[in-house]
């Protein structure tokens, strides 16, 4: 099982949680098993083309899955996801 | 027992001695490559290579100016010094001082004592070069005052002297005196920063104080402007603060972020951000950037061409749902102080060239977890923006993106 960190502007859609552990062996499918469990993230990561919403920013540790192979990135039980918004506070 | 002056003539017969012309000769550069100009009146192996030139004469006076490039070992501590000069006993060395006496000595002590095997004093010292006509350097020396102030930073051999002068003649742009421009600008005005321009058009509110540090109580109602100036010149009067109480858009950015060395971007808002970006990639000016919300921070250093911009991280901007403001969520007090002082930082690296700088990467910062994690973040090659050359960014097209207006209207 893999783990996602979940940003502070999504914790709202997965109960308060800041990292939540997820199966899938590519990043797609492990960001799907996120949304089974917390349906209120569906919507904030993926359009409605099932394609990863623009900003959106997905590391696979410390590198953006859009440099790898996408969501088709393939995900081993000890990597880390980091779903990344775009924050503007100052 | 001699006369001082006799043992200076005694001395002078015994060294050798070079006109200032001929050291200005060696000195230039060589047509032919490196140790081939020839002509020598004091053989082959001082001339074979450019040599060392060492000003032995008090502070003040190499302070008032010397021969470019000369490296500064006062007489006092010539035989403790030299070596920090030149540790090659064989290697050229010129010494020279005010007329050719303290200069003269110094060779024979080198030549006596230390065993420098090419050592000759310069006749008639600076005085006779500045007679010729001959270029000087006139470093820009600290006031006491500045040395005693900036004195832990004198003592890092990353800052010192160079560094120091460096940060005194830096213009660095803080957009925002709010909760990130307030401790970036009370520490680089405590560093020492040359000028610190400041972009905001609020005033202070009380609900500022839990963690815009530059503000006070008694300033509640003031433009941010006016009261981080009246703090910064309380803590370092010594620095010039350029005050922009305006907002920061299309039609002003460029007259505004110009001339400016590092933007400090503590902006709190999308727009801004992407217009910033535009600017600077164009002036090719690199920008500090962090932002913070409730317990998280983030941190990135956008060097033009070097690094990725700021819409090679973010392409688009969330929509405004997921995109809420300080001043709708909460901020931990303390994070803009400990994201600030990041890019403070960050800021004092560029400007003295110290370290590595966090370009290319990204720092998340959870304050909750008390963890810090680093990104990578690359150049997109097909970046609307930083794919092409500064020329080719025209003024139409900066800040925009495709749906900006109507992110802009949903973001109110």
């Amino acid at each position: 099982m893999s783990t996602v960190k979940i940003p502070p502007v999504l914790r709202p859609s997965t109960g308060g949680e800041r990292e939540v552990p997820a199966d899938g062996g590519n990043v797609g499918e492990v960001l799907r098993s996120l949304a089974e469990q917390h349906p209120d993230t569906q919507r904030q990561l993926f359009g409605e083309d099932g394609t990863l919403n623009r900003y959106v920013n997905v590391y696979l540790n410390d590198e953006d899955v859009r440099v790898l192979d996408g969501l088709e990135t393939p995900v081993s039980e000890r990597d880390t996801l980091v779903i990344l918004p775009a924050m503007a506070g100052g | 027992m001699a006369s001082g002056a006799e043992l200076i003539r005694q001395v002078k017969d015994r060294i050798a001695e070079v006109d200032p012309r001929e050291v200005r000769d060696r000195l230039r550069p060589s047509e032919n490559g490196a140790g081939s100009n020839g002509a020598s009146a004091n053989g082959a192996g001082a001339a074979a290579a450019k040599p060392v030139v060492v000003d032995v004469r008090e502070q003040h006076e190499f302070e008032e100016g010397h021969i470019p490039g000369a490296v500064h070992v006062p007489r006092g501590h010539l035989e403790s010094r030299i070596e920090g000069a030149s540790a090659d006993r064989s290697a050229p060395i010129v010494l020279y001082c005010a007329s050719g006496n303290r200069s003269a000595l110094a060779a024979d002590t080198l030549e006596r004592q230390l065993g420098y095997e090419n050592v000759e004093s310069m006749t008639g010292g600076i005085t006779l070069w500045k007679d010729r006509g001959f270029d000087v350097e006139v470093p820009r020396a600290l006031t006491p005052e500045q040395r005693s102030r900036y004195s832990r930073h004198l003592l890092l051999p990353e800052v010192g002297l160079e560094g120091q002068i460096r940060l005194l003649e830096s213009k660095v742009l803080l957009l925002g005196a709010g909760g990130l421009g307030s401790p970036v600008a009370l520490y680089l005005a405590a560093a020492g920063v040359g000028t610190l321009g400041l972009v905001d058009d609020d005033v202070v509110d009380v609900s500022n104080l839990q963690r815009q540090v530059i503000h006070t109580g008694a300033r509640v109602g003031e433009p941010k402007v006016d009261s981080a100036e009246e703090a910064i010149r309380d803590l370092n009067p010594g620095v010039e603060v350029v005050k922009y109480n305006t907002r920061l858009d299309a039609s002003n950015i460029m007259e505004i972020v110009e001339g400016y060395d590092v933007i400090v971007d503590g902006v709190d808002n999308f727009p801004t951000r992407y217009l910033l970006n535009d600017a600077t990639v164009r002036l090719q000016i690199p920008v500090v950037s962090a932002s913070i919300l409730g317990f998280d921070g983030q941190l990135a250093v956008f060097k033009p061409y070097d690094g990725p911009c700021y819409r090679c991280l973010y392409p688009t901007p969330p929509p405004a749902e997921l995109a809420p403001s300080c001043g709708a969520n909460g901020v931990l007090g303390v994070l803009p102080g400990t994201m600030g002082l990041l890019q403070a930082t960050e800021v004092i690296k560029l400007v003295t060239e110290a370290g590595d700088p966090l370009v290319g990467r990204l720092v998340l910062y959870d304050a909750l977890a008390a963890s810090f994690t680093e990104l990578k973040v690359r150049r997109d090659p097909e970046c609307p923006i930083c794919s092409r050359p500064p020329g080719e960014i025209s003024e139409e097209e900066m800040g925009v993106f495709p749906d900006y207006e109507a992110f802009c209207a949903a973001a109110g």
